[in-house]
């Protein structure tokens, strides 16, 4: 230690440097992880292990519909291995007001079988006029938890003509687990938004959520219930994680190579910081092996020193990485068309032990080599250059 | 008195800039227990690399070199270690003191590599320290001390362990005239309470103190004369 105390400048730098590349090793492997565990986490946290949508498409991803929506529901829900369906329709609405109109997204849903959302406060949706809405809805709106509001599933901006209107009631404020950042939602029974549309006649919804008893073969079940209802694409979490997984491997290559880099550079500043000081220090070295220090302490001690850069650089570095990754999930995260939920930097502690594990190891590698020099030096010759010198 | 060191036709070559230098060419020497020897002659004639010999930093190329019972040329590493902790002390023109330590805790090195007890090291420091004439620099680190007392701390720990043999390479060096003085009386001082000193010197006034005196010349030793007139004993390349 008081070793590098007595070059305490550089000392300093070198520990910020060995935090910086902590910071980015951190950043990569919460990265590299976040967004799918992430992912995993919104796709399980409501208990549905199936996504029913339109043949050939992603849930949401087209406005595609499925037709017969109560009768599939109904029929899957017979199944002893489902435990419940919750059909999902979604739509633009309108809310008319005396500038115009401001369009949100509508679901519309089973109240009491649907994961779309939570209740932040008030009351949930009870009746056909009842509605909840997300907190932007309610800040683009100015309306209140209480206030009454026309919604009109169609609008012409040319003649300020809407269809398909209806008054509803604002029963509570909702956060929606599947729609992006900064975007106006609302929610409603499923049948109130089916008659705005004009869905009803054919009974449609954009998406079925399935949910299955403990104990359910999924892949057999993902077959009957396509066997059963052909229209739909039965996505189990398990096929939409490994979609998932396959969309974001740049994502994971870029933040391995990135990780590398950074534990790269890590270990050869500790490298080179250490092989400077041992060259400064020969002459002290050679005279503690000439008092009678033996080669391994002098290895232990230029060890030790690049132990406690990397240790001390790895603690700050993880200061620093999860303020980064903080200020970078914030940035991300309202990247349009993805889930407000999602993070993309996710803290998971056996991974963040793992890489500054990782790189307190390198430290101990990195001091090994200019250790070893140290602890070669020939006793005489390094004393007989210093006198030279 | 019976032989501390026994040199036999020791040599020492380098390799430097792809040629051999014969930096020691055949010494055969002997120096008793209690004895004070200055190795003395021209920059480049092998005294140091004599040195370094007898303090087991070096090995020869060929010969032997016996310090006591030990044959140095025949130790490995962790020996050659444990020699130079116990059996010597080692004094250097430009002090090399380690310079984030207090003058205590320099002294402390070569005892705490030995494993003797903390309260023990405390103790032997300051005494050692007040033996040189720096009980109130105990606690000063070497950028708070003069040349002169830096030596001092250097000679302090070079007795850390009560080696029997002390070598000192050009201590005085780095000194002044009158500094250079103090630290000869230290030596002598050091020699009367019963250590072993071999000295290299170009200092004309250090190596009288000493009761013989080698003359090397080209890796040879060409004259050794012990107290003016009493003869010459032991000749490089002649045994």
């Amino acid at each position: 230690m008081r070793t590098l105390l007595r070059h305490r400048a550089r000392t300093a730098l070198a520990v910020l440097g060995v935090a910086v590349a902590a910071a980015m090793l951190l950043d990569m492997v919460m990265l590299s992880s976040g967004l799918r565990e992430s992912f995993a986490q919104l796709l399980t946290s409501r208990g549905f292990q199936f996504r029913l949508a339109p043949r050939g498409t992603l849930p949401f991803d087209t406005e595609a519909t499925i037709a017969r929506g109560t009768s599939i529901a109904v029929r899957l829900a017979a199944h002893p291995d489902i435990e419940a369906v919750s059909p999902v329709l979604g739509s633009s609405l309108h809310m008319m007001s005396d500038g115009g109109a401001v369009t949100t997204f509508g679901l519309g849903v089973h109240p009491a079988l649907q994961g779309d959302y939570t209740l932040e406060r008030g009351k949930d949706i009870i009746g056909s006029e009842d509605i909840v809405a997300n907190e932007d809805f309610l800040r683009l709106t100015g309306r209140a938890v209480g206030d009454t509001i026309l919604l009109a599933a169609g609008y012409n901006p040319l003649l300020r003509a809407a269809t398909g209107e209806r008054r509803l009631v604002v029963r509570g404020k909702a956060r929606f687990l599947y729609l992006s950042a900064a975007q106006p939602a609302v929610a409603l029974e499923l049948r109130t938004l089916q008659e705005m549309t004009g869905a009803a006649r054919e009974d449609r919804v954009s998406l079925m959520m399935v949910q299955t008893r403990s104990g359910a073969e999924i892949d057999t079940l993902g077959a009957w219930i396509e066997r059963v209802a052909p229209t739909v694409n039965a996505i189990s979490t398990r096929e939409a994680l490994a979609n998932v997984d396959q969309r974001l491997s740049y994502f994971r290559q870029i933040a391995f190579i990135l990780g590398a880099v950074s534990l790269v550079v890590g270990f050869l500043l500790v490298t080179t910081l250490v092989t400077v000081s041992v060259n400064e220090r020969a002459g002290e070295i050679a005279v503690l092996r000439a008092i009678g220090i033996s080669r391994l302490h002098i290895v232990q001690q230029i060890v030790i020193e690049g132990i406690v850069i990397s240790v001390l650089g790895a603690t700050l570095g993880l200061a620093l990485g999860l303020a980064t990754a903080r200020y970078l999930n914030t940035i991300l995260s309202s990247f349009p068309g993805l889930p407000e939920a999602i993070d993309f930097f996710l803290f998971q502690p056996a991974s963040v032990w793992r890489a500054l594990g990782l790189l307190v190891g390198a430290g101990i590698l990195a001091g090994i080599f200019p250790a070893w020099r140290a602890g070669s030096l020939a006793i005489a010759q390094t004393l007989r250059e210093e006198a030279v010198a | 008195m019976s032989a501390l060191i026994s040199l036999r036709n020791v040599k020492r070559d380098y390799p430097m800039a792809g040629e051999a230098v014969h930096a020691v060419r055949g010494v055969t020497l002997e120096i008793d227990r209690g004895e004070y020897v200055a190795i003395v002659g021209p920059s480049g004639c092998g005294k140091s690399t004599l040195l370094n010999l007898i303090g087991a930093i070096d090995r020869p190329s060929d010969g032997t070199v016996m310090v006591g019972d030990r044959d140095l040329s025949r130790l490995g590493d962790r020996d050659a270690t444990a020699f130079r902790l116990r059996t010597v002390g080692f004094v250097f023109q430009r002090f090399y003191l380690m310079p984030m330590l207090t003058a205590a805790e320099n002294v402390q090195l070569p005892m705490s590599e030995a494993r003797v007890p903390r309260a023990e090291r405390d103790s032997r420091s300051l005494e050692l320290l007040g033996y040189v004439g720096l009980d109130e620099r105990t606690r000063h680190r070497p950028t708070e001390l003069s040349g002169g007392e830096q030596q001092r701390v250097a000679i302090a720990r070079a007795l850390a362990n009560r080696p029997p043999l002390l070598l000192a390479d050009e201590p005085t060096g780095e000194l002044d005239a009158r500094t250079g003085a103090e630290i000869i009386a230290l030596f002598q001082r050091v020699h009367a309470d019963g250590t072993t000193l071999v000295i290299v010197t170009h200092d004309e006034e250090l190596a009288r103190t000493a009761q013989r005196t080698v003359h090397m010349r080209d890796g040879l030793v060409v004259d050794d004369t012990r107290d003016a007139g009493r003869g010459t004993r032991g000749a490089g390349g002649a045994a």
